[in-house]
């Protein structure tokens, strides 16, 4: 080492940081995709030992899967169906995450946007289309967000668990909208316990003629659209990324981190809210308990699958609508029973929590690199 | 509706039924305590007591006794326990997004396997169960007797399990280590002290506990699998510790609130209150919200949820 | 002298960092060794190495000359070799005692004998004068006491050789002279002391021999008689730098900053700050000089409108902002390097240009009509990377990547583009390597000179001493007394920092 070497730690370090920088920067261009990938193919595999284990043949149960996937328009159209609210509440699962929220409460999120939209949709009578639909969306956003309110005040100024309080806000809409649907909003004569039917004009529109595709997809994607502008080119998208990667230099930076959070956290119920209008004004038209079961936490795998990114969140929402639709095609075919599905999603979640590990990677090859070289 | 009516719905009954309601949360509660005094936080209990009671299950019809049950499930849980302990500890990974993922995975395995293995019967299967065995003496002391000691084997385990787990955390040298790697692991570390050993060891107990809990709901309150049946209680779990500030007497106490909400739940249920029953069933719910948000407390190991690295990597 | 510890032809190399290269010391039993060098030299490392908490690439240790490796710090108290570390290694919520019985071997007995170990402790205070009380907990105790705790843990645990990593730095001069004291009783004792320091006063104040370390090498081993404090100085840097800033005349100006009877608690709800007073005027370096922990921190917290005040008035340019957020301060033109670059000043994720707008990106230049303007940011960066030579690949090089020096670059290039009025510096060249520290320093004094006034809150008092116009002393959140720069004595200091008011410390 030469006399003046501690005057430029760039220099004297035998690892040239700069090359560990491009190092770095390459492995997590390239993890972006092949972290996804990975994870897939693996629960994939993982699936098929399981199916074999149970005494099934995993190719037919496979190849059922994908009938029912893509197999027909009709297939195609209820894929797609299955995907919107998924890739709606995996959005708003997504942009949370960003600022460093984990939002779990989507089942009940979901549920709150089917029951204010139901609400609007049966009683509110009278207007066109084109005012009884977006108006019907608002209330389900509208509850989505006020469902979202309590565990995101609690945990913004307190640092309350987030996950406690919103799988218990979520249990609690279950039993609110279960209620409802056996009382006050009860269909007569009430032999099934479920709302009446969502006036016409409050309909999604169907858009792929002889299937019965709707347009909750189309605004899906573009919740999508409006996702990336809002996070990657405004100011406001800066502000809560700076939130969820380092909360204490967003406060040392002047940002209003309580603020920040409480208006993510209504936003990413807001857009369960509207995952679950949807699925009411377009595909069910009636309130029932559990319209939506298990949404809400497959869209968590549906947010960690995309990369937390709007263009992959709608990628993984259609593989998961998929599984959703085509799980019920593979149920046919095998005997496998759809909880499946709800096993394949844990499993791509872990997949893709554990491969955080991997962003050490350069960094370990730089210092067995360096011990090479004494 | 009158005073007499709800005086009775506190009768002997309910107090009884109050422990058969805890205990099982009282098991998941002290496993959850070891494990955070360690410096993990579990937040995939309900996915440990699943494998509990859906193992335990299989193990008894298996093996035709409840106990050889009750050994499988617990076995199961500690094995899902380190699986877990493999993701958050080695890998250091999320560990509230791993609980959640262990939840979702553990609903739905369970729900996979038990329609494979037994199909979708209008009768679904039966399996030899723990019988009440009245303690001698102790339960004929007046009131007490019947509530505390006229109960099946499993509550008397989760009542020396109680008491075990405050000595061994307070009196043993193990849990000293364990209460100092959950506060300070890099100080416990320079002392010689295997961070991720004892931290393995936490979360290997805390899944057999949990396990445990799992199985008492489907080999000793009923002798059968059903889906979702821990039914939250892994979250009860987690607020009574927060409420019993993690020491293992105060968490149980704090489980019998649940046992208690639970019991008064059913209790008003068979009154026949003009209350939706659905809005009853969210009752246990809306008590745990307000639990961890009224009790919050800075009485929490200071290291928790926070993963450990081994060798320090300088600046 | 029989050889107590020796390290030959170590080895060990880190991404990024200085390490330890070729580097052999001998120490001999029962002498207090220095370990001198700045930060960044490989001194801690090397320690680390002995106690079993790095392996070295390469080399040999040998202990009461027997080769040995050291696989864990377990391993190297069993071999006699203890450490006590720069930030101390206790469980706050435990008691002394059970401090103590941690690290206790088991001996087939499970159950912990807190009885037996409170009687040991007490029995090693009468033998070595360590007083200390085994049922205290340890967050209760002063930092001095806390020292003594580790070292009753070292010796309790049949340590011979007692590795102190930068022992001092948490203590006032005066207490530095009481742990001095103890040491020296332990050597006479026959046990080993090596001491790890960049302080020069204190290796000459206690050791016997001194080992100086640079860049990772072995510069030389010296006899502690036979130098003296300019010679140490000139191994331990390689060059003269010491206190040889071209200061210009003081010029002040207006009053921009005052602080009226401020208090305010700290993050566990005591006070931290009781009824401080203080002016800042354009032009001028206010030193702030203490023990680490007495209310610095909260100080910078209340200006910066991070902590709420509880009783008092903050005065910016003649506008009260006393309980006004961090941006609304922020906008009055207040500019701060913060204590820690990595948690408070960095989000070491996102890239240098995006962490160079942090304070600015909502406003024009960078956001117009409510989106960002990318190619702004980036000309921004390259023009700070320049200016501030930042080394680096480009402006879209992580932050987290970069050396401490060329991260603090950062923060330093956004505060000061910023154009404030007020800069508030706390701790701005800890952990740099000498040539970041002389930038660092070079550029405030620079601010001053711009007619920015400059508070440096700062725990080397030599910083402080070569950097300021006007010192002032906290302890325990008061502020024991102001004096000015030329007039500073370090004894008047020193006892300011253990808590005796100007007025009387004069005496």
């Amino acid at each position: 080492m030469t006399e003046n070497s501690t005057k430029d730690p760039v220099k004297t370090s035998r690892i040239d940081l700069n090359k560990l920088d491009r190092m770095v920067r390459r492995f997590e261009r390239l993890f972006v995709f092949l972290v996804p990938i990975v994870a897939v193919l693996s629960a994939l595999i993982l699936m098929a030992f399981l199916i074999f284990s149970v005494g099934s043949d995993p190719w037919v149960a496979y190849k059922g899967l994908f009938s029912g996937m893509f197999g027909n328009n009709f297939d195609t159209a209820n894929t797609l169906n299955r995907a919107a609210p998924l890739m709606l509440m995996g959005l708003g699962v997504a942009v949370a995450f960003r600022g460093g929220l984990f939002n779990i409460g989507g089942e009940g999120q979901i549920a709150m946007g089917g029951l204010f939209a139901s609400i609007v949709g049966i009683y509110i009578t009278g207007i066109p289309s084109i005012v009884h639909i977006p108006l019907c969306i608002l209330a389900g956003f509208i509850g989505g967000a006020v469902w979202s309110i309590l565990p995101g005040y609690f945990f913004a100024k307190h640092g309350i668990n987030l996950i406690i309080t919103t799988v218990m806000m979520n249990e609690i809409a279950n039993s609110l909208v279960a209620a409802m649907v056996k009382g006050p909003l009860l269909e007569p004569p009430g032999y099934e316990p479920q709302s009446y039917k969502v006036l016409e004009s409050a309909r999604l529109p169907l858009i792929w003629e002889g299937t019965r595709l709707h347009a909750g997809i189309l605004i899906a994607i573009l919740a999508a659209v409006i996702f990336y502008i809002i996070l990657f080119r405004t100011p406001f998208g800066f502000a809560v990324r700076c939130v969820g990667e380092n909360e204490t230099a967003a406060k040392h930076s002047g940002l209003k981190v309580f603020r920040i959070r409480m208006l993510l956290m209504m936003i990413s119920g807001g857009l369960g809210g509207i995952a679950g209008a949807a699925e009411i004004l377009g595909a069910q038209y009636r309130l029932r308990e559990a319209f939506l079961a298990n949404y809400g936490y497959e869209a968590l795998a549906v947010a960690l699958l995309g990369q937390k990114h709007p263009l992959g969140v709608i990628i993984s929402g259609v593989l998961f609508g998929g599984l959703k639709a085509g799980g019920a095609s593979m149920q046919r075919a095998t005997n496998l029973p759809m909880a499946l599905v709800a096993v394949v999603s844990g499993v791509i979640i872990l997949f893709v929590i554990a491969s955080g590990i991997l962003t050490r990677l350069p960094r370990y090859l730089a210092k067995k690199e360096a011990s090479r070289g004494a | 509706m009158e005073l007499e009516a709800i005086l009775s719905l506190f009768s002997q009954e309910f107090f009884y039924s109050t422990i058969r309601m805890a205990t099982p949360i009282v098991m998941a509660a002290i496993g959850e305590v070891i494990m955070e005094r360690a410096g993990i936080l579990n937040l995939g209990i309900e996915s440990m007591m699943m494998f509990g009671a859906f193992f335990g299950v299989v193990g008894a019809a298996t093996f035709g006794n409840a106990w050889m049950g009750m050994l499988t499930g617990v076995v199961a849980g500690a094995l899902a326990g380190a699986l877990f302990g493999f993701i958050v500890i080695t890998l250091r990974a999320n560990q509230s997004v791993t609980g959640t993922a262990f939840n979702i995975i553990g609903y739905g395995l369970t729900t996979f396997l038990a329609r494979v293995l037994w199909g979708i019967r209008s009768e679904p299967l039966k399996v030899s169960q723990f019988q009440d065995i009245p303690l001698p003496f102790l339960s004929d002391i007046p009131f007490l007797g019947y509530v505390l000691f006229d109960h099946d084997p499993t509550v008397y385990i989760a009542y020396i399990v109680v008491i075990v787990s405050t000595i061994f955390l307070f009196r043993t040298i193990w849990g000293l280590r364990i209460r100092a790697i959950g506060e300070h692991p890099r100080a416990a570390e320079t002392i010689g002290i295997n961070v991720f050993r004892y931290r393995y060891v936490a979360a290997l107990i805390a899944g057999g506990l949990a396990a445990f809990g799992g199985a008492m709901l489907s080999l000793a309150q009923l002798d059968m699998f059903v889906d979702r049946m821990s039914g939250g209680r892994g979250f009860f779990a987690l607020a009574a510790v927060i409420l019993g500030r993690w020491h293992p007497v105060g968490v149980a106490l704090g489980c019998l609130l649940f046992g208690a909400g639970n019991a008064i739940q059913m209790r008003v249920q068979a009154f026949g209150l003009k209350i939706a029953p659905d809005l009853l069933i969210a009752f246990p719910f809306v008590l745990t919200l307000l639990v961890v948000i009224v009790f919050r407390s800075t009485a929490n190991p200071k290291a928790l949820a926070k993963p450990y690295e081994k060798e320090a990597t300088l600046e | 002298m029989p050889s107590a510890v020796r390290m030959e032809n170590i080895t060990k190399r880190f991404p990024g960092v200085l390490d330890n290269d070729h580097v052999t010391v001998d120490i001999a039993r029962g002498e207090i060794h220095a370990l001198l060098g700045e930060n960044g030299a490989g001194k801690t490392t090397l320690m680390n190495i002995l106690y079993g908490l790095y392996h070295p690439d390469a080399g040999n240790i040998f202990v009461n000359d027997r080769p040995v490796t050291i696989s864990s710090p377990l391993d190297a108290i069993s071999k006699g070799v203890g450490m006590i570390h720069q930030h101390f290694m206790l469980i706050p919520v435990f008691t002394v005692a059970e401090n103590i019985a941690l690290g206790e071997e088991m001996q087939g007995n499970p159950f912990v004998d807190l009885e037996l170990t409170r009687k040991r402790i007490l029995d090693l205070s009468k033998a070595t004068g360590l007083h200390i009380d085994p049922d205290a907990r340890v967050e209760q105790l002063s930092v001095g006491d806390q020292q003594r705790v580790e070292i009753i843990k070292a010796l309790l645990r049949g340590v011979n050789v007692l590795i102190m990593d930068e022992p001092t730095s948490v203590l006032t001069p005066q207490e530095a002279d009481e742990l001095f004291v103890v040491l020296r009783k332990l050597a006479e004792e026959g046990k080993t002391i090596i001491f790890i320091t960049h302080k020069l006063r204190e290796v000459m104040a206690i050791s016997d021999r001194i080992t100086i370390l640079r860049g990772g090498k072995v510069v030389n081993t010296v006899n502690t008689r036979e130098v003296d404090r300019d010679s140490l100085a000139n191994m331990m840097v390689g060059r003269k730098i010491f206190l040889n800033f071209d200061r210009k005349a003081l010029n002040v100006g207006n009053q921009v900053l005052e602080l009226k009877n401020v208090s305010a608690l700290n993050d566990r709800g005591l006070p931290a700050l009781k009824e401080v007073s203080l002016a800042m005027r354009a032009g001028e370096i206010l030193g702030v000089a203490g023990v680490d922990g007495n209310g610095q921190s909260e100080l910078a917290d209340v200006i910066m409108g991070l902590r709420p005040v509880t009783h008092g008035d903050i005065i910016v340019k003649g506008r009260s902002v006393v309980h006004k957020d961090a941006s609304y301060v922020i906008k009055q033109g207040i500019s701060a390097i913060p204590f820690s670059r990595h948690e408070e000043g960095l989000v070491l994720t996102f890239s240098v240009k995006d962490n160079l707008i942090l304070k600015e990106f909502y406003n024009p230049p960078f956001s117009d009509k409510g989106l960002l303007d990318f190619k702004v940011i980036q000309d921004n960066a390259q023009r700070m990377i320049k200016e501030y030579d930042i080394r680096t690949t480009g402006p879209d090089a992580k932050v987290g990547n970069m050396s401490g020096g060329n991260q603090q670059k950062v923060v330093l290039a956004r505060e000061i583009s910023r154009k404030p009025d007020i800069l508030i510096a706390c701790q701005p060249t800890h952990g740099l390597d000498i040539g970041a520290t002389e930038y660092v320093r070079q550029q405030l004094l620079n601010q001053r000179d711009s007619g920015i006034s400059v508070m440096l809150i700062s725990t080397e008092l030599e910083e402080i001493l070569s950097l300021s116009d006007r010192i002032i002393v906290m302890y325990e959140g008061q502020i024991m007394g102001e004096v000015p720069a030329e007039q500073a004595d370090l004894q008047e200091i020193g006892k300011m920092m253990l808590g005796v008011r100007l007025e009387a410390a004069k005496v």
